[in-house]
């Protein structure tokens, strides 16, 4: 079994399914000879052929556009978009068909698509490189979004994503493409979709969170531990539709809930979170739910980014409120 | 069947890869101080860049990307415009910028993640540097509209790489100029390469300059790496715009010398030798043989110019480094006019944790 990063994980399961699905192709800018910007196809177009691994020209409204025309027809396209900054291009073919196609033609034409991109702040990027805007697809009908927080579930979900017969948005939180390695088996299994994974259980407080923000969140729970604070983890894993049966159930067990995320808090999908737990696991809480995300402001520039994204002590006050109540 | 459309596509040079002139080079080029005023600027650009380049590479600076090789285009467009002309760029045009006035330690805090680079203290109109592809046509045209609708004869000048020309916002602005008669300039620096993709591969048409036919305007092709050729073109599209004339497009065919930015390896997708091929006809060395084939250029003024540039940069690159991290509470004060009170408590919150989260990156 091989050691691999998050972003060798994610190479080696389209290569996977390059390799045993005939319908599966590759568009995106820069993803050919150079192999992506953040080297996710390295060395696929060699192994596989201009025809499977295409560089594409730069428009990404294009990009999903096409992908949609081919995935109508039996195709399964998996289009990288550089950065998340330069998706919005996208939002129209994706609202208005990725995710409507099934439902308008009543199942007649479907549209398994997968759009990937690299997402998130904290690697000092220039301008327009460090957003996270999940919430923006989560609230599309019709689409799915996964963002992966390990190399085994980057795996393991992207070949979930590209075999799944809907559209999946697949958000690859790029701070954390290189931070750690782990055995990756490259067997073809793709983990299910549309359930979170507890990483750590606990009886004190119920944390939510995705991406890398889940690093800063296990810094935290550790931090807390040698306190005795028991808490438990969940990776949502994805973000659209969400396993709320996972939350309930361990909030029911704490009574208290805290979300982690680093895009912006207003109409994040923290508050669709909160939401759900207020409408069915009301009597379950002892205190407020919390929240700790970024802020409603313009992602800053590098020198401040820090400042914008929730930080382990951030999150470890959150955590001690909760504590209190 | 009968032909109802036709079109050519014109390509222009003034001074050949060594300086020499053809027999229409324009007025321009016989006047020593503009030419001077030229070769001055694009050899600043070249001192900045590379001084920018270095910072990066000793992590004083974040990700860069390189003017280098493109200090004909750059210079010629701001060269031909007037001050109270409105210049959109992409985030390459640092030669055009300076030009304009914006000062290098500005564009030294940009790349340094500070918003402040973007608050030009000289420049008052134009738009800072743009990084989603060819979203500022789109600007610049409706700067143009404004300009048309109040009856000034100011223009708006839009640039964009070869690869932004894919985009739709591209064809976007250059129809509603088309239709609206807009005096707004669209420039293409054709460098050759969107970062790994090929111009060839980008798309199938011959020149992009014959973009501009499908749009209703006139478009020519231009040797990007002759500053006089650029200059003049420019400036003529400038004065039909500013006559009610309308928009056009120029192509400025040049090429990207350096790796697309500092985070990029050029040499995983492009061969040494066509690099060392446009070093060869690169902007710089023509230009300087031809103000010393004129006789008012010779090795004295190259060194004392090369000092001096030198020395400016120094100057900007102290400022930059002496300047402090922003207020963390700078980044809710300039969102809205006046900030909303539910802003307030974050704000707070922010300046409470300020420089507890982990540290500046770099
Ligand atoms: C909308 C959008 N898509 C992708 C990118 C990422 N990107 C930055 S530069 C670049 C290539 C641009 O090539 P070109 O237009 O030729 O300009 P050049 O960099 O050569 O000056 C790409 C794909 C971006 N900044 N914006
Ligand atoms: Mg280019």
């Amino acid at each position: 079994m091989a050691e691999v990063t998050l972003i060798d994980a994610v190479t080696m399961a389209m290569a996977w399914e390059l390799e045993h699905d005939p319908m599966v192709v590759i568009l995106g800018e820069d993803v050919g000879v150079n192999g992506g910007v953040f080297r996710a196809t390295a060395g696929l177009q060699k192994r596989f052929g201009v025809d499977r691994v295409q560089d594409t020209p730069l428009a990404e409204g294009m990009i999903a556009g096409i992908s949609i025309g081919m995935a109508t027809q039996g195709m399964r396209p998996i289009a990288e978009i550089q950065f998340m900054g330069f998706i919005y291009p996208t939002v129209d073919q994706m609202i208005n068909h990725a995710g409507r196609i099934r439902n308008r033609t009543r199942g007649r034409l479907t549209c398994p698509m997968v759009l990937r991109a690299p997402f998130g702040g904290g690697i000092h990027a220039p301008e327009h490189h460090s957003e996270s805007t999940e919430a923006l697809f989560a609230h599309m009908p019709g689409i799915r979004v996964v963002i992966p927080s390990s190399p085994a579930r980057a795996y393991g979900l992207l070949l979930a994503a590209i075999r799944d017969p809907d559209p999946v948005v697949f958000l690859e939180p790029k701070r954390i493409y290189r931070l750690n390695k782990q055995e990756v088996e490259d067997n073809g299994k793709a983990l299910p979709l549309d359930v979170c994974y507890i990483l750590r259980e606990g009886t004190d407080v119920t944390l939510v969170t995705w991406g890398a923000m889940i690093f800063e969140t296990i810094k935290a729970v550790d931090q807390l531990a040698r306190n005795g604070v028991s808490c438990e983890v969940i990776d949502l894993a994805t973000i659209s539709p969400i396993d709320y049966e996972t939350i309930l159930e361990s909030v029911e067990k704490t009574g208290r809930l805290v979300i982690v995320h680093e895009a912006a808090r207003s109409c994040g999908v923290g508050a669709e979170i909160a939401a759900i737990v207020a409408e069915k696991g009301m009597y379950d809480l002892k205190g407020p739910i919390r929240r700790v995300t970024g802020y409603d402001v313009v992602m800053p520039l590098f020198r401040r980014e820090m400042d914008y994204l929730p930080s382990v002590s951030k999150i470890v006050d959150a955590i001690g409120a909760a504590m209190h109540d | 069947m009968e032909t109802i459309a036709d079109f050519e596509v014109q390509y222009s040079q003034f001074l050949n890869p060594e300086g020499k002139p053809s027999s229409d080079i324009p007025e321009l080029a016989k006047e020593p101080d503009a030419l001077i005023g030229l070769y001055r600027a694009m050899t600043e650009t070249r001192v900045f860049d590379t001084k920018a380049v270095n910072l990066q590479r000793t992590g004083k600076l974040g990700t860069y990307a390189s003017s280098l090789g493109h200090e004909a285009a750059h210079v010629g467009i701001a060269a031909a415009m007037r001050e109270d002309d409105v210049l959109a760029p992409s985030y390459r045009e640092t030669g055009t910028m300076l030009y304009r006035g914006v000062r290098m330690e500005e564009l030294l805090l940009y790349w340094g993640g500070d918003e402040r680079g973007s608050d030009f203290a000289d420049v008052k109109n134009d738009f800072p540097y743009c990084v989603p592809i060819a979203t500022q046509c789109l600007h610049a045209a409706g700067a143009a509209m404004a300009f048309q609708l109040r009856g000034e004869s100011r223009c708006a000048v839009s640039l964009n790489g070869d690869g932004g020309t894919s985009e739709g916002a591209f064809y976007e602005a250059m129809n509603v100029a088309g239709a609206r008669n807009l005096p707004v300039i669209f420039i293409v620096i054709n460098n050759k390469w969107a970062i790994s993709l090929p111009i060839e591969e980008q798309t199938a048409t011959k020149t992009l300059a014959q973009k501009a036919v499908a749009a209703g305007i006139p478009g020519i092709q231009v040797d990007g790496n002759d500053v006089i050729a650029v200059r003049h073109w420019v400036e003529r599209a400038l004065a039909r715009a500013r006559k009610g004339e309308g928009a056009c497009l120029i192509e400025t065919v040049t090429y990207r010398l350096s790796d697309h930015t500092t985070a990029d390896d050029a040499s995983r997708y492009r061969k040494k030798e066509d690099v060392e091929a446009a070093w060869k006809v690169e902007p710089l060395i023509r230009i300087r043989k031809y103000l010393t084939e004129l006789g008012i250029w010779d090795e004295e003024k190259e060194k004392a110019l090369l000092e001096d540039a030198a020395d400016k940069v120094d100057i900007a690159v102290q400022k930059y480094l002496n300047t402090p991290k922003p207020p963390v509470e700078s980044m809710f004060d300039y969102m809205y006019k006046e900030l909303p009170e539910f802003l307030e408590e974050q704000r707070e919150h922010a300046i409470r944790y300020a420089d507890k989260n982990g540290g500046e990156h770099g």
